[in-house]
């Protein structure tokens, strides 16, 4: 195994990592706010993908355009299902909305099948082909595009919580829901909104992988339990560490890819997801009491 | 005290035993009456004993269990594996393949109830379990690879639980889940089935009264790994052929553990109900939508919904709501 080969694994592993980042905030946003564990992200996930080949497809757009569309399409499809499904049993007990969030992604997923058949479609873009030289190590252009996109809209996301009156709310929602209701903050709709920022976050992500993943109905299962696995690693509820964790796992996976068979490369990124699970569940930087 | 035990000595009266034996009595003449529904009254046994192996741990212990399809899987590949390469009669096989599941099982259990992990993250290790075994299935040659485990057509061989017809796993599978059914039944009435009802209901107030809610739970976890295991079993040498999709694969944790939720989750008839109602209506959908295999798992999605969101304690928790309703209405 040459060092160059080894180097262009780890980057692209740190490449696919902000995309896993990407997917890992949105899930961990709707869990630290309103304590739903959305089994659905990956559907949504999905959802993204598709609609960002359609978008492409049919209007003829560009694909990195098409991800403002999915961001779109997503945030108001995460309001519609917070609202109609998840805000009635929000008091229910965890894993019942564990299960309803099951249920909705059996459900998308096999419409998926349904609508637009089990193939494979290939997302084609004329940069596709385009890769970067440095010395041996070839990095494509779509994936650093897919990176880009990943880390800014994190970024955008990072500094809205952290800045604006509607970060703030949804920090307050999400610490004291009965104080912030106290405070005036309508706490229903900061439920929603979140939900829908979660649902964009894996809009924006499908839309980015769509140029090098191919799009088909259960491509989300790929990716729901590395987001899970990325989101234990940083801590539930934890975006800063969501983003590292991201990082973490792309690497583990593509290093692991050098290592394993194809079928097994997964493998590495589960183990640790259990071994955090069993000794540090609060995450790599969560503190002891959680 | 002495009103107590009488309750946990689980004595039904005359009448409840009575039409108990008369409809299992009945069920042993449907192979002559109709011959054509044995698949599917196969199938109802086979995911409610599968499904009642799900019940008792997250019905009554209250530990949902995403990756049921585990111990599917450990049961069908364990059996079959012994029989293909070892020539071991699956009839000694089950029994491997129900040790194995139950010390998976405990081992898994050691882990996770050790640090009081539950809920959704429960459901999740026992989901990435799942899923790295199935990786390991498929990447594995030695054990088959991505091309599964063929199990040799022998004819009518009843000492390899092979038959011609389909009336033997018929009668095997109802006795199993008839089995099962008078097992957790017991359970119900046992010390450790109080014990596991407390766990469920407050894992902190049950220790602080001293339950050992560890214990418990592994007793749970042992029960429901091995019922689960034993069915697995048995669908391999119904089908004859396992591969890792068919066995590991995500969809059998769903097909499990919906049987007992939109049955009735803790409760014994909750898996048979739940079964009774999900699977010819998945068989017919498949009959019916051909071209499209999934759509049988689209309506699975709206009903896990619909109940969880209208009947969170599945159909047998609906009617007695409505039962008491109709004797309130009598006073």
């Amino acid at each position: 195994m040459t060092l160059s080969f080894f180097v262009g694994s780890l980057l692209n592993g740190i490449l696919i990592g902000g995309v896993y980042s990407l997917m890992a905030i949105g899930l961990t946003l709707i869990f630290g706010v309103m304590r739903v564990v959305n089994f659905a992200q990956g559907s949504l996930i999905m959802l993204g993908m598709y609609t960002s080949y359609w978008a492409v497809m049919l209007l003829r757009i560009d694909p990195y355009l098409s991800m403002l569309v999915s961001l779109a399409v997503l945030f108001i499809v995460g309001v519609i299902f917070q609202r109609f499904l998840i805000n009635p049993i929000l008091n229910a007990p965890e894993h019942n909305q564990l299960l309803l969030t099951l249920g909705v992604s059996l459900f998308m997923e096999n419409l998926a099948v349904f609508l637009w058949s089990p193939d494979y479609r290939v997302l084609k873009t004329s940069y596709a082909s385009v890769n970067f030289y440095m010395g041996d190590v070839s990095i494509s252009l779509v994936r650093v595009l897919a990176f880009a996109s990943a880390v800014i809209l994190a970024g955008i996301l990072y500094l809205m919580l952290a800045r604006t009156d509607l970060g703030k709310a949804i920090r307050a929602a999400s610490e004291e829901p009965n104080g912030a209701l106290l405070m005036g903050i309508n706490v229903r709709r900061i439920y929603m909104i979140t939900f829908g920022i979660g649902a964009a976050c894996a809009g924006v992500s499908g839309a980015a992988i769509a140029p090098f993943i191919p799009v088909y109905p259960y491509a989300g299962w790929l990716f729901v339990i590395t987001a899970f696995v990325v989101v234990v690693l940083g801590g539930m509820g934890n975006i800063l560490g969501a983003f590292v964790g991201g990082l973490i796992i792309g690497v583990a996976d593509s290093v692991g890819a050098m290592f394993l068979p194809g079928a097994m490369k997964s493998i590495i990124s589960f183990t640790i997801f259990i071994l955090i699970l069993l000794f540090k569940p609060t995450g790599l930087f969560g503190r002891r009491d959680g | 005290m002495v009103e107590f035990r009488g309750r946990l000595k689980r004595s039904l009266d005359r009448k409840t035993w009575l039409a108990a034996l008369a409809m299992l009595a009945a069920l042993h003449f449907v192979p002559l009456i109709f011959p054509s529904l044995l698949h599917i009254m196969i199938m109802i046994f086979l995911f409610s004993l599968m499904g009642q192996g799900w019940n008792v741990l997250g019905g009554y212990a209250g530990q949902f269990s995403f990756g049921h399809s585990l111990f599917y899987g450990i049961g069908a590949y364990v059996s079959s594996l012994l029989f293909v390469r070892l020539g071991i009669t699956p009839w000694i096989g089950i029994l491997f393949s129900c040790g194995g599941g139950v010390l998976l099982g405990l081992f898994l259990g050691f882990l996770s109830f050790r640090y009081g992990l539950k809920g959704p993250f429960f459901a999740l290790i026992m989901l990435a379990f799942a899923e790295i075994f199935h990786m390991i299935a498929t990447g594995w040659s030695a054990v088959g690879g991505a091309h599964g485990v063929l199990i040799p057509l022998k004819g009518n061989a009843p000492a390899l639980m092979q038959f011609v017809g389909k009336e033997p796993f018929y009668f095997l599978t109802l006795w199993l889940m008839v089995g099962s059914l008078y097992l957790v039944w017991r359970l119900e009435g046992t010390r450790t089935g109080l014990y596991l009802l407390a766990t469920r209901e407050d894992h902190d107030a049950a220790e602080a009264l001293g339950v050992n809610t560890f214990r418990a739970q592994m007793t749970a976890m042992a029960i429901s790994a091995g019922l689960t295991s034993i069915g697995g079993t048995i669908y391999a040498q119904y089908l004859l052929y396992i591969d890792p999709d068919s066995t590991f694969g995500v969809v059998n944790s769903v097909e499990i553990m919906l049987r007992p939720i939109i049955g009735g989750p803790g409760t014994i008839l909750g898996p048979l109900l739940g079964s009774v109602v999900l699977t010819p209506l998945s068989e017919i959908t498949r009959l019916a939508f051909q071209s499209y295999s999934g759509v049988y798992l689209m309506i699975y999605g709206v009903i896990l919904v619909a109940v969880i969101m209208f009947l969170p304690d599945g159909l047998i928790g609906f009617s007695r709501k409505i039962l008491s309703k109709l004797t309130r209405k009598g006073y």
